[in-house]
């Protein structure tokens, strides 16, 4: 549709004033992937106690302090990447419960809190309490991994960044990242059956992820000239097409294929390898899909 | 009363009168720009035209900004303005996200987001915006939306072709524009060429105005 108009009128732009492209640069990269990391850990762990409670001798504590980590890390990049960092505690203060960051902002401070708790718990050797709060810590988990989507949602700018899709990969981001941590940390306290059980999750969330992304690849364009404009910079050889299919091989169909190769020869270093690929390709696809929307003129 | 603004394209001569004086008026810094004329040149030479397009905050009714901005330093006053305090701003840039029109800014000196007030202060003043005021040719018009007999009304009721930039957006904005076309108001009508922007390159100096 463009390009007929741009045919028919040859409209140049001659003169506008360059506001600066990428507002969210690679720190907020940084707060989705660990983010992702944080509150995944906490689902698989969940799920470990519910399959297989035995197993989590020796995983509580370990895994929990380092979902606590990545939620720091997490917290630390979204005050960095704040231009009045010292003002955060506005949001506590003056709060606008309409914006999803405020939201998100208080439900992450109230999972950290908790997680910590929960740290001391595990060091105390209280497990029956410890298993209890991790059931309200996971549900808490939910939202505090969908509010960014929400987030993007209210960026309306950015036309790519849609609810409904967006929160399902946040979702996917989760038990993608966390599904491959728990592989990685778990390494001899978990028995070959779990970690299969965590193999099969990394390579659904792969699956799943690796579909929604293709769909809006192909299809995202034909609903709005906006999206067309965005997918351009990734698909051919345009800007950002090699970091994105980086991205998609490196995050999902290679871990995908490792993980049914690890099934079929009963790797476990095949395993782990698909744990790492996927942790490490995530950061770089949650970039791409960052940074394109932002590179569309909007004025 | 809401207040909104209307440009009549067929008047501006693409000036930037109004671009100078809302820098003076709001000492908006270097690099920066509450409202900005956009140029874009239409044809195959000979038979070519260039049109102008002020381009500033749309003040909307529905306002993605205000929306997103944890800490209500985007908020409405009654008369309609979406003001900024920019002693709350936290420089998140949601609101830089959220903004479909590409008008606010992060100010290099306070480190907040920024934008156009419709020079709210002069407003409180009973004056008019400082870009009305300049304008040589009355090409800006600005009033209340919700006085049939205000001149904005007026002119809305007068011209068949009223729009808004982006309406699919829902944002209901209060800016319009008379005489504008696909290339005036749609940033995907026109080609962006390479080189060939004047300010394509710009160099942003740090605050002191000296290169590291």
């Amino acid at each position: 549709m463009i390009h007929e108009s741009l045919a028919a009128t040859h409209a140049v732009v001659t003169l506008d004033v360059a506001l600066p492209d990428v507002f969210w640069g690679w720190f907020v990269t940084m707060n989705m992937w660990a983010k992702s990391i944080g509150t995944g850990l906490i689902f698989m762990l969940f799920l470990l106690l519910r399959k297989n409670s035995s197993e989590m001798t020796g995983l509580r504590t370990s895994t929990l302090i380092v979902s606590f980590i990545m939620m720091n890390i997490f917290l630390l990049f979204t005050l960095a990447d704040l231009h009045q960092p010292f003002r955060m505690w506005h949001i506590f203060f003056y709060p606008h419960w309409t914006s999803a960051i405020t939201v998100g902002a208080w439900m992450a401070t109230v999972f950290v809190g908790l997680e910590f708790l929960m740290i001391i718990l595990g060091f105390q050797k209280k497990t029956e309490s410890f298993d209890k709060l991790l059931f309200w810590v996971t549900l808490l988990a939910i939202p505090v991994t969908l509010y960014t989507a929400g987030i993007m949602a209210e960026a309306s700018a950015r036309e790519l960044w849609q609810m409904s899709t967006e929160s399902v990969q946040m979702i996917l981001a989760a038990t993608l990242s966390g599904s491959a941590a728990m592989i990685l940390l778990g390494g001899s306290k978990l028995s070959d059956e779990t970690k299969q059980f965590f193999g099969a999750i990394l390579g659904l969330s792969a699956l799943l992820a690796f579909i929604i992304y293709m769909s809006e690849y192909i299809f995202g364009g034909m609903k709005s000239e906006e999206v067309t404009a965005i997918l351009a910079h990734v698909k051919g050889n345009g800007e950002y097409s090699t970091m994105f299919w980086i991205g998609q091989w490196v995050a999902y169909i290679l871990p995908m294929l490792l993980v049914a190769l690890s099934r079929v020869s009963k790797s476990n270093s095949l395993l782990s390898l698909a744990a790492i690929l996927a942790i490490v390709g995530l950061w770089v696809v949650k970039h791409v899909w960052l940074v394109i929307p932002q590179l569309l003129p909007l004025s | 009363m809401q207040l909104g603004f209307l440009v009549d394209l067929h008047l501006c001569m693409g000036c930037k009168g109004c671009e100078i004086a809302c820098k003076v008026e709001n000492e908006v810094p270097l690099s920066t720009w509450r409202l900005r004329v956009k140029y874009v040149d239409v044809g195959t030479f000979p038979e070519t035209k260039r049109t102008f397009t002020p381009l500033r905050c749309n003040h909307c009714e529905n306002a993605p900004c205000e929306r997103i901005c944890p800490v209500s330093a985007l908020h409405y006053i009654e008369n309609g303005i979406v003001n900024i305090d920019k002693e709350r701003c936290i420089g998140c840039a949601g609101c830089v996200m959220a903004c479909p029109y590409g008008a606010i800014y992060i100010d290099p000196e306070t480190q907040t987001a920024d934008k156009c007030t419709y020079c709210a202060h002069r407003i409180a003043s009973s004056m008019m915006p400082a870009c009305v005021v300049a304008c040589p040719v009355e090409a800006n018009i600005f009033g209340d939306l919700d006085d049939p007999a205000s001149n904005i009304s007026m002119y809305i009721q007068d011209h068949r072709d009223v729009q808004v930039r982006k309406p699919e957006k829902g944002t209901n904005p209060h800016h319009f524009y008379v005489g504008a076309g696909q290339v005036n108001l749609n940033p995907l009508a026109s080609q962006r060429i390479e080189g060939y922007n004047l300010f394509n390159k710009i160099t942003t100096l740090p605050l002191g105005g000296h290169h590291e």
